[in-house]
């Protein structure tokens, strides 16, 4: 059931708000051993505030955004105990709109990996077929609403997490414009690409939590406080779209990773078929050229991998967290190396890579040519948008990979990294609509936009959704 | 031998209502131990720092009054290492280089040293903030077999001031950081009489021997005690023929000795990143005016208004100004008692100060109030007490008695009644006949008869008036 239609019928009286909570838990419990969604349930809450925007509504939140007295482990040995003193400002925003947290979800370990398989709670199955990677790092949040059993959920998003499994679940997922959605409460993995993003089974739903969560926040001065105001989506999100949206609209073709050495032939060709029904339907598509994007991913790991090894420093389990040993004679640097083994094989590699890179002698050929590289592409692509109202690319140019894939089969997943992270340099908001739906090879497409205007983006995705893939219906309001 | 000190000050602004990133109060001093925290200052994960503005405004006043370069690309880079005082594995600091910048650089503070002036010049100032502190049950770090962490200190704002290594001997030192403490209490940024509130690392080089750092010392005694140890002990070290290499020592307080760190301290590499969780911030140049435009009277010009309008001696000018508790004291007994220059200076700074300790200086006015001071000003200058009297009394009203209670408990008060005194001098002579037939051929006969009129009044006629009457009545005769 859509949220909004949900929400609707509390309005009209029809139904009871506590509807879609009951027996919930009993259903994660059974679905759960199918998946793997779920690190920790929270306890079935009747609480919540009534009459208000998401009053009643069960959402998931991926375990890295921490909940007030609710386990939030990363999905990390390291963090396996630690139960936050707060609660993320999202996550305090969706529950003073009654919206009731059921659950952390599983995840890539610290959101370093693409596959969801780097979790020390085991991998999350794609419930579009078990034998696959539901993507990742947000997996668990992409699983919880692929499978029916909520709505909506947050993800996070540093280099695709929230798109990635978006695309391979056949969900709507949506990566904010940096500066838009407070980061108060979300652990940091790479501060300057990391973004908090909803992810749901129905644009409207996508456009409503978006609309409860965004905005100014006084707690991280990253946020930016001129933007389109949130009333704006959460009356939108209770209205059907703009019908001339698709007219006219320029449409940048992103040629790269439609070329790409490792892109699947048939996920492109029948992403091109969807292309020609953008077209049909009066937008102007034409193909442009970034080569620059080609190396999106390598100026992404030496950025990313570098926070990484500074926003880690903190896990000792010296004030929170797991701890193995105590100090001994004040050894501290014993101390330090015996409790910081607890972290999985891929966080350790990102640790030591990113380490290295901010070494004395290092920064320079590394670090602050990336952050040019970086200025570069930013450049390079609102160039084009400047020209174009969108640009388009697959939401991934394969299809899901298999659970037992060799994740350190880096070319592969730089397919997917390379259109996936530039939204993250760029700093610009990007929207996963799936297309089709398969147990196989489930299609969708990605649209970036200049930054704060996710306005733009909501319309075009509910039009894609009503008229092209038809994967929805329209909303009777 | 020749003596090379450079220090690296850092000083707390504890003026500040909350700590540097977050809204704990700064006033942590005399609380339980971890009840002045929150989710920023222990680092906890997903929390954000946020720069407190009016640490900025401080930090401006500084950098003019040590006539230093602002930077106004305002920019807070990471700076790694592993210590369990550091709750995140890195401090948030200011640096200069990898796209960052120091908050100031450049500037000098003028001292005195026995009548000689001298410029130090400063290096740097950064702002950064102060890590938790660390307790050893048994005082010691070898000694105790845990440690106990008090984060209550923990983000704190601190000031870093780091001078080039121009001073020459341990006065030097002494003269700069009592100009540096009278100044930054004149800007009334930090109370620098709290415990811990200024600490200091000192590099000390003697002769040909390498450059060594005696690290974390707390207060402006012990810095002077630090450095008169160490240069004696690399003295030492020379004249028996030995070498010394470049080293890190710690001072131990409570031995007021140096010693060696008990592992070898290696150039460590801190990792410096810029802190992308805080976006650069351009200090507007009406920011700098405006605070430029409120600086206070500051103890150099102080000292030249003392010289100039009050016409007090250099020397007592720079004494009184060396602390804005003193220099305070001195302009309100001035006020109260109606008196300024030499005289009053010099009861204070040759008297009063040598009855009170200089860790209290600050507490003057709550030791011997001005008011009590002002009026032995006054019965001074009524001739109603003789200068001697005053001396006396001194101590007492240290001692907390008030200047009536002391006279008239001693049975002072100068006896100036010209008729009282006629009478007794009329009778000295009479009895002194022979002394009166001298008198042409010894000119201290006049000092004899005076002296003996005094000891008739019990000491408590004004020798002034005496001796006009003497000469008056010498005349006559």
């Amino acid at each position: 059931m859509r949220a909004v239609d949900f929400l609707l019928s509390i309005k009209r009286g029809e139904i009871d708000d506590v509807k879609l909570i009951e027996g919930f838990r009993e259903r994660v419990i059974a679905e759960d051993e199918k998946y793997n969604i779920f690190i920790t349930l929270a306890e079935p809450d009747e609480a919540f505030h009534r009459k208000r925007l998401l009053s009643g509504v069960p959402i998931a939140v991926k375990d890295n955004i921490v909940t007030k007295n609710l386990r939030t482990t990363c999905a990390s040995q390291v963090l396996e105990n630690f139960v936050p003193s707060y609660d993320a400002t999202v996550v305090e925003r969706i529950k003073s709109e009654g919206g009731v947290i059921v659950g952390k979800t599983n995840m890539d370990e610290f959101a370093m990996g693409a596959l969801g398989t780097t979790s020390y709670f085991g991998p999350t199955r794609n419930p579009l077929n078990p034998s696959l990677s539901p993507g990742g790092s947000s997996s668990g949040s992409a699983a919880a609403i692929s499978s029916g059993l909520v709505p909506m959920a947050l993800g996070s998003d540093t280099g695709g997490s929230i798109r990635l499994p978006a695309a391979w679940t056949g969900i709507y997922g949506l990566k904010p414009t940096y500066g838009l959605v407070s980061r108060y409460g979300l652990v940091s993995y790479s501060d300057s690409l990391d973004q908090i993003g909803p992810m749901a089974s129905s644009i409207f739903d996508l456009e409503l939590l978006f609309g409860v969560i965004m905005g100014w926040d006084e707690k991280d001065p990253t946020t930016y406080d001129k933007h389109v105001p949130s009333e704006v989506f959460i009356k939108r999100a209770f209205m059907n779209p703009d019908p001339h949206i698709m007219r006219n609209l320029r449409v940048a073709l992103l040629k790269e990773p439609l070329v790409h050495e490792d892109a699947d032939q048939k996920v492109v060709d029948r992403f091109m078929d969807y292309v020609s029904e953008l077209e049909a339907y009066g937008a102007v598509v034409e193909e442009v050229s970034i080569p620059l994007v080609n190396k999106a991913p390598q100026i992404y790991y030496v950025i990313a991998f570098s926070d990484a090894s500074s926003n880690l420093a903190r896990y000792s389990g010296l004030l929170y967290g797991k701890r193995v040993v105590d100090v001994i004679d004040t050894d501290w640097d014993e101390y330090y190396m015996r409790n910081r083994k607890l972290f999985g094989w891929e966080v350790k590699r990102r640790i030591l890579l990113g380490s290295f890179i901010l070494s004395a002698g290092y920064y320079e050929m590394y670090y602050d040519r990336a952050l040019r590289a970086r200025a570069k592409l930013y450049d390079e692509l609102n160039k084009v948008l400047a020209k174009y109202d969108v640009i388009a690319t697959p939401g991934s140019n394969i299809p899901p990979l298999p659970l037992d894939f060799d994740a350190s089969d880096l070319s592969r997943l730089n397919a997917i990294d390379s259109l996936l992270v530039i939204a993250n340099l760029a700093g610009l908001p990007a929207i996963v609509i799936p297309l089709e739906v398969s147990t196989n090879t489930p299609i969708s497409i990605q649209l970036i936009s200049q930054k704060w205007s996710e306005d733009i983006l909501f319309e075009i995705g509910k039009y894609i959704a009503l008229y092209i893939s038809k994967l929805e219906r329209e909303l009777e309001a | 031998m020749n003596i090379k000190i450079g220090l690296e000050v850092h000083v707390q602004l504890t003026s500040l209502k909350t700590k540097l990133f977050c809204s704990c109060s700064a006033d942590y001093r005399g609380k339980p131990p971890n009840t002045n925290i929150c989710p920023v200052c222990l680092g906890m994960p997903g929390s954000l720092p946020r720069v407190n503005k009016e640490a900025i405004k401080s930090a401006i006043k500084v950098a003019l009054a040590l006539n230093s370069n602002i930077n106004q690309v305002l920019a807070w880079a990471r700076k790694h290492y592993f210590y369990p005082d550091l709750p995140k594995g890195y401090q948030i600091s200011q640096y200069d280089g990898k796209g960052v910048a120091t908050f100031a650089k450049g500037g000098y503070i003028n001292i005195r040293v026995n009548g000689k002036k001298k410029k130090i010049k400063i290096r740097r100032i950064n702002i950064e903030e102060d890590p938790a502190r660390i307790v050893y049950p048994t005082g010691d770090a070898e000694t105790s077999s845990y440690i106990l962490i008090d984060y209550n200190r923990s983000g704190i704002a601190l000031l870093e001031i780091v001078t080039e290594p121009d001073m020459n001997s341990p006065e030097e030192v002494r003269a700069f950081l009592e100009k540096l403490r009278s100044i930054l209490e004149h800007l009334e940024v930090s109370d620098l009489s709290l415990e811990g509130s200024m600490r200091a690392d000192v590099n000390i080089s003697v002769g040909d021997g390498e450059r060594v750092e005696v690290k974390n010392i707390s207060g402006l005694k012990d810095i002077e005690q630090a450095i008169r140890y160490e240069v004696a002990r690399q003295i030492d070290v020379l004249e028996k023929g030995g070498r010394i290499e470049r080293e890190t020592r710690h001072w131990d307080s409570t031995r007021k000795i140096t010693k060696p760190a008990r592992v070898k301290e290696y150039e460590e590499d801190y990792r410096y990143m810029p802190d992308p969780n805080l976006p650069f911030y351009i200090i507007p140049d009406e920011l700098i005016e405006e605070v430029r435009k409120t600086l206070p009277e500051l103890p150099e010009e102080r000292a030249a208004r003392f010289i100039n309008q009050h016409g007090l001696s250099e020397y007592l000018a720079h004494v009184l100004v060396s602390s804005k508790a003193l220099a305070d004291y001195y302009e309100k007994v001035a006020e109260l008692s109606g008196v300024k220059g030499d005289k009053v200076a010099g009861l204070i700074v040759t008297d009063l100060l040598g009855w009170i300790d200089s860790e209290d200086l600050s507490n003057i006015s709550r030791i011997v109030p001005p008011e009590d001071l002002a009026e032995v000003v006054k019965l001074l200058e009524k001739n109603e007490i003789t200068i001697k009297m005053a001396k006396e009394m001194i101590p007492l009203l240290v001692r907390g008695e008030k200047p009536r209670q002391i006279i008239e408990r001693m049975g002072w008060s100068v006896i100036r009644n010209r008729a009282v005194l006629e009478k007794i001098v009329d009778d000295v002579l009479k009895e002194n006949p022979q002394v009166l037939k001298d008198i042409e051929r010894n000119p201290r006969a006049v000092q004899f008869i005076i002296g003996k009129v005094l000891e008739k009044t019990g000491k408590k006629g004004d020798p002034k008036i005496i001796a006009e009457i003497v000469r008056e009545k010498i005349r006559l005769s």
